[in-house]
């Protein structure tokens, strides 16, 4: 018989709920991938979404977002990025980006932030940009520090005359400390209610 | 610290169908990703829908390289979305898709996802897209289609929950 859909609960139905390798067990997922910590933005908008006291623990963390500024007119905006509240003009970043029309390769060097141009969506452009950023070897003493990050926002069509956008982005920050600390800001303005960042830490082999 | 990324659902073909489609996903996590390894019986683009709808409530953007030149193209008022729009699946060679769907059950905003692609040879290359679904229902049914012909026999789908703390 072909499997041409799949649900839930028909997986489950008249079976044993096996939540492990071997049934019966207690639940069952994958202990290298783990939640860290969530903020959630109220409604009173944020300047900006910090996560500190980031643990040792893990090889590599991921931020998972979901967000928006409240910038007028245009239905994008950009999220920049700091590690460690260094301000100093210590990180570059490089891009390739897809606006629906064109693309674009640019990059920012020894500038006092990293940058991710127009996957922010805005309260203008009722959309919502998503992202997953990778910090690589966030706590290796022995070389600077790389991320990584794919996100976009599309606003069916244009704002403001300017279209939503795709990109990948890298960045560097030229200090071999330990990443402890995550700071993500709107280039043009506060984070807006609702939006989301969920950090995660992986565990190495 | 709780561990998270669970599978919810997988399926490899044992032959060709016209869709795969996840139904009755729940709330439960705050980001679902889905793997997808496939094939087709002609070349196609790899369609998506939501909860059914079939109304002009999707679009899209793309950057996309094919070995020589770079693109980039939208799609607005679509009657589904896709995930990837240049780089296409064939007969031979498998495609491989990383979708990204952050917060897909909340009942407030639109719906982004953002999708990754990538295959070799003939109408290969690499692309990224991301895709707007304008509506604020929670997503609980994800179709998958080619936009023509069949998924081949072997193509393989994966669902997987993310749940943030």
């Amino acid at each position: 018989m072909a499997i041409s859909r799949v649900k839930t609960s028909s997986i489950l139905q008249g079976f044993p709920k096996s939540r492990s390798l071997l049934a019966g067990n207690t639940a069952f997922s994958p202990s290298s991938f783990e939640s860290i910590a969530t903020v959630t933005v109220g409604s009173g908008g944020a300047a900006n979404v910090e996560f500190t006291s980031i643990p040792s623990t893990y090889t590599h963390l991921q931020i998972r977002g979901f967000a928006r500024t409240s910038r007028a007119t245009y239905g994008v905006d950009a999220l920049r990025y700091q590690l460690n509240a260094d301000t100093g003009s210590n990180y570059s970043w490089h891009h390739l980006r897809g606006d629906g029309a064109t693309t674009e390769a640019s990059a920012g060097t020894s500038i006092s932030y990293m940058e991710s141009q127009r996957i922010l969506g805005t309260t203008t452009g009722a959309s919502f940009g998503a992202l997953v950023m990778d910090i690589l070897d966030y706590k290796d003493t022995n070389k600077y520090t790389t991320v990584r990050v794919l996100g976009g926002v599309d606003v069916n069509g244009t704002v403001g005359g300017i279209g939503g956008a795709v990109m990948i982005t890298s960045g560097n920050w030229r200090n071999t400390n330990a990443v402890t600390s995550i700071k993500l800001y709107g280039d043009s303005a506060n984070f807006a209610e609702y939006s989301q960042f969920a950090l995660y830490g992986i565990k190495g082999a | 610290m709780t561990a998270t990324y669970e599978k919810i659902a997988t399926t490899t073909l044992g032959s060709s169908a016209s869709d795969v489609t996840f139904s009755t996903i729940t709330g439960s996590y705050t980001d679902l990703v889905l793997i997808c390894q496939v094939k087709g019986s002609t070349t196609i683009t790899p369609y998506l829908q939501f909860n059914s709808d079939t109304g002009s409530n999707y679009s899209w953007t793309n950057v996309a390289g094919d070995g020589s030149t770079a693109s980039s193209s939208r799609g607005s008022n679509q009657a589904q979305s896709r995930l990837a729009n240049q780089v296409y699946v064939d007969t031979t060679l498998n495609m491989n898709i990383i979708v990204n769907f952050n917060n897909y059950s909340n009942t407030t905003t639109y719906k982004t996802f953002l999708s990754r692609a990538n295959k070799t040879g003939t109408d290969g290359g690499a692309e990224a897209l991301v895709s707007l679904w304008r509506s604020t229902a929670a997503i609980s049914t994800i179709k998958v289609y080619p936009s023509g012909g069949t998924w081949s026999t072997g193509s393989t789908f994966t669902l997987y929950g993310i749940k943030s703390e």
